[in-house]
This record gives structure tokens, sequence and C-alpha cells, in this order.
């Protein structure tokens, strides 16, 4: 009995002809359309892996590998703040790997690998700031704002949008800089100030600076990269470093625990950590600071030798317990105050 | 009592099991349901493709379903009235359904669920993967033997067929709405480390941020749930009253444009939601056309002032108002003119007729158009991400406790509670102020077909109302158009036909056509899903609202409640129980179009019940009864009697679910994948990019495509022919198209 089911089955399968293996990758984008098309599009070229890419913002992505975390579906994660990153490692949803491209990466970029156990490394970086619509400013007598201080002033009320730190790690990025700029009584004293002269919380982190280049809002609180691409997009806005320094996020990229086609995954992760990949992201108008120490900047970039950084700690204000307790005390301090 | 052979329907079932066990692949394939590639996977023997009989000699747990299929035979030769009959169906279908779950839930990717089976059995290294067709047919032999059981045995005047769609119905729904919505509440118990927790759940119900009242008392905001309930009962209460009033001027005033306003209230209910939403940021933003314009008169300082409650319920009843004149326009053409020939015969007059008659006559539509409005602005997602400004509503909420930094899915179950609290009890409230009254006016009694005219100053004003609104909605789509071929919006004011070349741009390349646009991927996936998920849609509702109107079982009011859970559930929350639902065996979709197929004949279903009830209950029983009486079934009765007389009921359904897919955004975000994205994600990502112009134009293609699917359907469906005269309110669905 046996054997005759294995003739028939050997039968079955000489009669129909057995599909191609195929070759595929599934890649979770966060950053832009454009940019995860070129990327996606750009791998295909290179290795004649087809790639299955969905875009989705960080938030959202990580919020998806965690409920298919008994069945992943995706292989990469490529892009995003890395927050959610450093929670997917925190978590175990995401798998170590160590790059032989490593030894071309920038310092940040290998200390965010060390901070996740490798399980996550960094691809770009871009540092907070505010960007403002000139011809609002200017349509209301304001002064032109060059520091977190400037934003407190009472002419400013009505005039600042920054997002809600509980749904954007943009502004959370910004609470935990506050906090470490200005200690965290003194911290939480600016998003109160900050809180009288702010129109409205949005969801989404680089919303503000979007309203502020179609001539919503006076001022957005974004990260500079994020201001430059609308400014390079023809709006008329103005990018700002804050004179008293600034935190900074490092756009981060993981390979999903349990993935389907983890050789194809790491192939992509060495080909994105490449200086010439790399160097392509102004293709797609991005202006994010590359990883790779060879890969070309844009002139256009936000030059962050040029900016005071300060030396923000990932694994502190990264960790889910940090993050809630901040984000309580904003919720019950600064939200519920009269604006 | 001997009779040769086994019951007809029995048997064909029997074999149906059986083949599905033999031959179809028992488990999922890994790319979903719509993909063949299992018949060359080692199909039927081994491999992805090995069917459940196969299957079973490496994993027993499957065998005992051949058992059950093949237990029928056990009352071959006996009659329908045979205990022993019933008794044997009852037990093959009961105990092979159970079976079936049991072995599905219990044994998963990676061994025992269970631990208390691990404890028996030590152990082992067995897994299994989501079921398939087989599992899927095999499921279906069952519980037609259950139900044929339950037949046999009296249950619902021994009619197989109610019995039938009964258990079907049940079915579906416990899979598809209670089981995800449940997995989703039990998460809502979780804490982060995976335990379960009481106080946690209390503590994050009790929430400042749901149930604050600072707002009534001078403080900041008021709490998320106020908000959502504020807005939903304005939006239900304004959008009742402007879909009456529209369907009041199409059928009572002897307007001669009725075409021209079917179609254009039409038009908002065939956006993506958000698009209005952009639209009306273009018109009254801080920086929009209309205020600067104001400004620049009055010298004012522009404001954000749509920013906020104003800007959602503004965009809400732009949208959902059309809703409101779909469900109202079938009840008040049903009304039987008979009524308000008989009050104007005791001498009443046109406003007495009116208010007196007709209008008490309306109530089950009015309350469904109050319920709609008042559902879809809680569950409504696109509006308020956009347009919302500090004014946070339930929906956005949920969505973001989800997504957003804070992750937390307990927080969205919560919050998803609450909303389900208000839908439901508006629903009560609902069923309380109808009453038990009889609003049967559609008999099989012949009656002159004249709906009465309204009073004259009733009719002035409701043109003034119909006219303005008409006149916004017109600005509206205006923008929506001309914002498609201008280059950006507010910075370079020229026309261009960029967007569209970008999104729809065709080459031609060594294959042949190439569809080189960046919007076809996800174009002809939503076109496809849609397509499939309306008439499905549609088919269930009907049937649902034939089985809730016609018959009478025990459990009704529940089922009732079943049925209309879906929709009382936002988008979000079924989006991401269908997650944490279907991404395990024993049912995996995710990542497929199956899951989004599904999500929307669920999500959607309310509504083709909603019509297809307030139109049957509108039908007299005695159209049945004649029908039954002449020797029908209950089957014959429903397809030729009551079908034809709903085809209303069927376009609204067809019209409502095929639109919804299309324009679906807060289930979609979480169940699209790579292989299957949709149009409304693809655009919703534009609009994150600033990027207004393809997304806009994408938009107008949408809302011209569903303008010709609905023209289709008119086609399809046709009209239900009443034997009424319509010389005087000449307007009708083919008129409106």
């Amino acid at each position: 009995m046996k054997l005759k089911l294995a003739t028939m089955a050997l039968l079955g399968s000489m009669l129909m002809t057995t599909p191609a293996i195929a070759d595929d990758l599934t890649l979770y984008c966060s950053a832009d359309e454009e940019w995860c098309q070129l990327m996606a599009r750009g791998f295909e070229e290179a290795t004649g892996i087809n790639v299955d890419m969905t875009r989705k913002s960080s938030g959202e992505t990580f919020a998806q590998v965690k409920a298919e975390a008994a069945n992943p579906k995706g292989d990469i994660w490529w892009g995003g703040t890395g927050d959610p990153h450093l929670q997917a490692a925190e978590e175990g949803l995401s798998e170590a790997y160590e790059s032989p491209m490593r030894g071309e990466l920038q310092p940040w970029s290998i200390k965010q690998s060390e901070a996740s156990g490798n399980k996550t490394i960094g691809i770009y970086s871009g540092a907070l700031g505010f960007g403002y619509n000139e011809d609002l400013l200017k349509q209301n007598n304001l002064p032109a704002p060059a520091c977190w201080a400037d934003l407190l002033k009472p002419e400013f009320k009505g005039h600042i949008q920054i997002a809600n730190p509980n749904s954007s790690g943009t502004a959370y990025t910004t609470l935990a800089t506050m906090v470490q700029l200005f200690g965290e009584d003194g911290g939480f004293d600016y998003m109160k100030k900050l809180h009288v002269n702010v129109n409205q919380y949005t969801k989404s982190g680089s919303a503000p600076i979007k309203a502020a280049a179609k001539g919503e809002t006076t001022v957005g609180i974004v990260f500079m990269h994020d201001a430059v691409a609308q400014t390079a997009q023809g709006f008329p806005i103005k990018t700002v470093a804050p004179c008293e320094g600034t935190g900074y996020e490092i756009g981060s990229m993981s390979i999903i625990k349990g993935a389907r086609n983890p050789e194809n995954a790491k192939k992509f992760y060495d080909w994105a950590l490449s200086a010439d990949v790399q160097s392509r992201a102004v293709e797609a108008k991005s202006y994010q600071v590359p990883s790779n120490k060879n890969a070309k900047i844009s002139p256009l970039s936000p030059d962050l030798s040029a900016i005071k950084l300060i030396d923000y700690d990932f694994a502190k204000f990264g960790s889910s317990e940090e993050r809630k307790r901040l984000l309580k005390k904003w919720d019950d301090d600064v939200s519920t105050l009269p604006q | 009592m001997l009779r040769h052979g086994l019951d007809r329907n029995v048997t064909f079932w029997l074999l149906t099991g059986l083949a599905a066990f033999v031959l179809l692949p028992w488990y999922g394939i890994e790319r979903g349901y719509l993909d063949m590639r299992w018949i060359t996977g080692g199909w039927p023997f081994r491999g992805s493709g090995a069917s459940g009989l196969f299957a079973g000699l490496e994993r027993p747990w499957l065998l005992p379903h051949l058992v059950f299929l093949l237990l029928p035979l056990a009352a071959w030769g006996r009659l329908k009235s045979d205990p022993l009959f019933s008794a044997t169906l009852l037990f093959a279908g009961a105990g092979g359904l159970i079976w079936l779950l049991l072995q599905g839930f219990a044994i998963g990717l990676n061994g025992f669920e269970w631990s208390w089976l691990e404890a028996l059995f030590g152990p082992q290294d067995i897994r299994q993967f989501g079921m398939g067709y087989g599992a899927l047919f095999t499921a279906a032999a069952f519980l037609f033997f259950l139900s044929s059981g339950l037949a046999a045995r009296g249950v619902v005047n021994g009619d197989t067929f109610v019995v039938g769609s009964i258990g079907f119905v049940i079915a579906v729904v416990g899979i598809f709405i209670f089981f995800p919505i449940m997995k989703m509440f039990i998460a809502g118990l979780q804490t982060d480390d995976g335990s379960y927790s009481l106080s946690v759940f209390i503590a994050k119900f009790a929430d400042r941020k749901i149930w604050s009242l600072a707002c009534m008392t001078g403080g900041t905001r008021c709490g998320v749930a106020w908000n959502s309930l504020f807005l939903a009962v304005m939006v239900g209460l304004f959008s009742t009253l402007l879909g009456l009033v529209f369907a009041l001027v199409v059928t009572r005033t002897g307007f001669r444009f009725g075409r021209f306003l079917r179609a254009m209230t039409l038009l908002p209910i065939i956006t993506p939601p958000f698009v209005i939403g952009l639209a009306i940021i273009l018109l009254f933003g801080l920086s929009g056309t209309v205020t600067t314009t104001i400004a620049g008169i009055t010298g004012m300082q522009p404001t954000r002032w749509v920013y906020g409650f104003t800007g959602v319920f503004i965009a809400q009843l732009l949208a959902f108002t059309p809703i409101a004149f779909l469900v109202l326009i079938g009840v008040v053409e049903g009304v039987s003119p008979s009524m308000e020939e008989a009050a104007q015969t005791l001498r009443a007059g046109r406003w007495h007729t009116f208010r007196t008659v007709s209008l008490p006559l309306m109530r089950p539509g009015l309350a469904n158009a109050f319920l709609l409005g008042f559902i879809e602005s809680m569950a409504d997602f696109g509006n308020p991400l956009v347009l919302s400004g500090n004014f946070d509503v339930l929906s956005t909420e949920i969505f973001f406790a989800i997504v957003g930094a804070q992750n937390d899915a307990g927080r969205a179950a919560v919050l998803a509670m609450v909303l389900l609290f208000f839908t439901l009890a508006a629903f009560y409230l609902q069923r309380f102020w109808l009453g038990k009254k009889s609003y049967t006016t559609l008999t099989g009694k012949g009656d002159s077909g004249h709906h009465p005219l309204l009073p004259k100053q009733l009719r002035y004003v409701l043109f003034a109302i119909a006219g303005v609104w008409t006149v916004f909605t017109l600005v509206v789509y205006f923008i929506i158009i001309y914002g498609s071929f201008v280059e950006v919006w507010g910075l370079k004011n020229n026309l261009t036909f960029n967007h569209y070349v970008r999104a729809f741009g065709l080459s031609w390349n060594e294959f042949g056509l190439h569809f080189s646009g960046a919007a076809w991927d996800s174009f002809w996936t939503t076109l496809q899903i849609s397509a499939i998920s309306a008439p499905l849609t549609a088919a269930i509702g009907l049937l649902t609202a034939y089985l809730l109107v016609r018959q009478s079982f025990a459990g009704k009011q529940a089922f009732e409640f079943t049925t209309m859970l879906s929709f009382a559930v936002p988008g979000t929350v079924i989006g991401v129980s269908y997650i944490v639902a279907f991404n395990v065996p024993p049912i995996e979709l995710t990542g497929t179009g199956l899951i989004l197929i599904l999500s929307f004949i669920f999500r959607n279903m309310p509504v083709g019940v909603r019509a297809g009830v307030a139109s049957m209950s509108q039908l007299d029983k005695s159209l049945d009864e004649a029908s039954l009486t002449l020797g029908a079934n209950s089957w014959q009765t429903f397809r030729k009697i009551i079908l034809p007389l709903l085809r209303p009921a069927i376009l609204a359904a067809l019209v409502y679910s095929f639109v919804r897919a299309m324009t679906a955004i807060s289930a979609v975000i979480f169940l699209v994948s790579a292989r299957y994205d949709m149009a409304t994600s693809y655009i919703i990502g534009r609009v994150e990019n600033n990027d207004y112009g393809l997304a806009i134009a994408y938009s107008t293609v949408l809302i011209f495509v569903m303008f010709a699917a609905i023209g289709l359907f008119q086609l399809l469906v046709g009209r239900r022919q009443l034997g009424r005269r319509f010389d005087q309110s000449r307007t009708n669905w083919e008129a409106g198209g």
C-alpha cells in the first residue's frame, strides 16, 4: 500500500510541472513611500529577488510585527525611528545579526546596534528641530525663532504645532530631549509653557511641518530633515537647529524573528548598509544623514556636525518603562492644562 | 417504516464532505486560499496539498472526521420522521463540528496549545497549520447534518432551508465577528507580561481621558467618550433630517430634477471619506480659499476654526446624509398612498395628513437612518484623522492606542467597549421607540399609486434647505476635481495632468501595454476585492433579514444582536482583532486577499440586514402565506416573492457594500499586505506625504469608477414593479443613476 502510494505520488509529481522555488523577500518599510519604492525596486534590480513591500509608519509596523509574532509574515523591517525597533528587540520580535558592513558605519549606528544586542542597526540619523512658514511669520509680524526658548514667547500663542507624544515617536523624542536638556522638572516646565502656545497636537510626527508648508500653522516641531524636505518641494519653510542643542533619532533596520526568507533578509541588510545604496536617498527626496561613512550626503541635509547634539540616552529613554512613565506624567501634568 | 436510500440533501452533503476530506487539501496554503499552487505541491497525497485522509496518516487526530462523515449512513432507509434519523444526523453533525474545533484549537503551530494536553500526553513533536478547503467543506457538511437533524426534529416547522440558513449565519457570524472580538477583548484584560488582570482593566476603563466632563465646568476638554457621543448624536440627527428633506423633495413635491438630486446625493458616499476632509481644509483651513477671501474682505484675522468639532461635523454630514437618504427613499416611497388617501378622504388637510399619517409610517426608516448616521459617525476614522484638531474622538484614539508610540492594545479594547456600549444603547433605544406597532403598508391590495403633495410652505422650506446643501456639496466636489489638476495647491497653482499620469500612466513596451502608473496595482486589487465582496455581502445580509423578519425561532433576539454587532464595532478594532484572531491556526488568513473580503462582508453585512429588514417589514406577510398556501416551500417563496420585492434593498446593499469596500480605510489599514494593497491605504500614504495632488487625482478616478459600478448594479438588479402609476413622481432608480 505504501509503495503504491509512493509510486502514485512520484507519478503525480512527474506529470505536473514543479513550480520554481520563489525567491522572495517581504519588506516592511517605515520610511517615505518614495524611498521605500526606491529600496524595493533597487534591491530587485541588484539581486533578482522579488520584493513584496508594505509601507506603514513605524508604530503601525511594530503593531503588525507584534501581532504576527506567532507566525511572522515579514522578513525585514527597514526604516522608521529607532524606538519601536529597540522595543521590538526588547520584546524578542527581531533577530540578532552582525553584518560584514559594520566596519563602514558611523559610531552612532554601531551604538544603536549594541544597545539592542545586535538586533537592530542604524541606517540613517536626523536631528530634532523646528521649521516655520516664512510667509505666515511675516503676516503675523513674528520674530524669527532660533532657540527652543523662543517658542515660549507669548506672541507665538496659537502658532505652534507638535505631535502628541502618545501617538508619535517624534513628539516623544521631543519630550525626552527636553528632559535630557533641562532636567526632568525643567523639561516638563518647558512642555507646560509650550502647551499654552500649541494650536494642535497632531497624531503623526511629521504632520506639523506639512501643515506649516500648507499654511495651516506657523511653526512645526519636527525632525529637521522633514522640514528640509518641505523646503526642497518649494514650500516657504525655514529650518531651525535650536541654539540650546537638540536630540536626534536613529532610523533603524531589523530582521524579523522567524522570517520565512532569512537568507534574503540578510542579503538585503548588507545591501542596505552599503555606501552606494545610502547615497541614493536624495533621489527619493530624503535628507537624513546616512550611517555609512562613505555615503554621499545631500547639500540640503542638515549638517549634524554643525548642530549641537545632546548625548541622547537611547537605552534609557527607549525602554518601555521610562516611556510609559514620561507619557503618563505628560498626560497628567501637561495635557490637562488650559491653553 | 423503511424507504430506499437516504434523504437526497443528506446524500449530497455526505458525498461533498467525503470528497473534500479525501481530495481537497486539508490545510491552508501559505499564500492564501486564492493561490492554486497546491495542485502541483504533492496533492492529494503529501506536502502542502495533502487531503484530510492522507494528512491523517501522519496526523491521526484528523481521522475521526471520517467516522463522523460516514455516520449518516446509519440512517440509511429511514424516514425523516424516524427519531433515529434525526438522532444520527444530530450526533454526526455536532460531533464532527466539535471534534473539528477541538483539534484545531488544541494543536497549533508549536504542538499542543493547551498545557493540560501536554501534561496528559507529554510533549509531542506535532504541529499543524491553518485549515484549508478540505476542512472548510468538511465543516460545511457537518453543519448541514446538524441542521437537517434539527429540522427532522421539527425545529422551525421542520423547514430544512430555514434551519440550514440559521445554522450557516450563526456559524459564519460566530467565526468572523464573535471569535475575533472575543480574542480582542481578552487582549484588553492582558497585562504587559501576558498574564490576565481585572484591576488593570478597571484602571484603564476609569481613565480621565475617556470620561472627563471638564469642558462642561470650564475646564479644557472633555473625555473622548463624551466627544464621540455628542458628535454622533448631532450627526445622526442632522443627517436624518437632511436625508428626509431630500427624500421628500424627490418623492412628494413634484420636483422635476429628482434625477439630478439623486445623483448628487450619491456623490459623497462614493468618495473616500478623508477626501471630503481634505476639501474642507482647502476651503476653510487657515490658508483655505474661503477663509483667506473673507479675511481679505473684512480684514479679520484668519483662524483655525474649522479644526475640531465643527469641521468633523460638516464633513460627516456631507458624507452620511446620502446614506440616510438611501435608507429613507425606499421607506418614503414604500409608504402606501392608500393610507394617505384614506386620511384625505376623511378630510384631513395636507399638513395634517403628513404629520399624523405619512411621518409616523416613516418611523422605521427614520430610526434606521438615525442609527446608521450615529454609528457611522462613531466609527468614522478618515474625517477625524484630518480635521479633528484637538477634539479627540474614540475611533482615532483607538487607532493611535494601537499603532501609536504607546502601543496599548488593552486600552484600545477598553475604548472599543465604550464605543460598543454607545452603539448598542442606540440600537436598543431605536427598538424601544419603534415599539411593536405595525408599519406594514405594502400589501397585495391595490391603491392609486399617487403620493399626495406636501403643503406649500413646507415644500418651500424643503427646497431651500436642499438647495443650499446641494450648492455646498457641489462646491466641495468642484474643489476636489479642480484640486486634482493643480500642480501644488497654494504654491504652484497652474493646471496639469501630471498627477493622473503619475497614478494611471500607460505605456507601450516590448510586451505590449504596460501599466506604468503608480496606482495600478492597488487599483486592480481594490476593484477585484470590492467586486467579490459586494454580492456576498448583499446575499448574507438579505438572508439574515429574511430570517429575522419572517421566521420565528428561539434565540432570535440574540441572533439579531449578533448580526448587528460588527457594525457597532469600529473598523479599527475589526482590523486589529482580525490580525489577532486569524494570524494563527486553526484559521490563518493574514496577508491574504480573503481576509480583506471577509472583513468587508462582515463589516457591511448589517447594512444589508437593516435595508432588508426595513423593506421587508413593509411587505405584508399574507404575500408569503399566499405563496406557501399554494404549495411553494420557503426557499421558493423567498426567491420568487420576497427577493423581487426587495430589489431596492438588494440594490442598496450591493451599492453600499461595493462602495464601502472601495472607500473603507480603518480596518483596511491593518489588513493590507504587500501583495494586496488597497486604494485607500495607498492614498492615505500619499496624503501623509503631502502629495495631495496624486491623492485627490486617485480619489477622483475612484469616484468615477464607483459611479460606473453603481450604474452597472442598477442594470443588473432592475427595479421592483409595484404596479403603481409613477406619472406623478417620475423618478426612479433607473433615472437616478
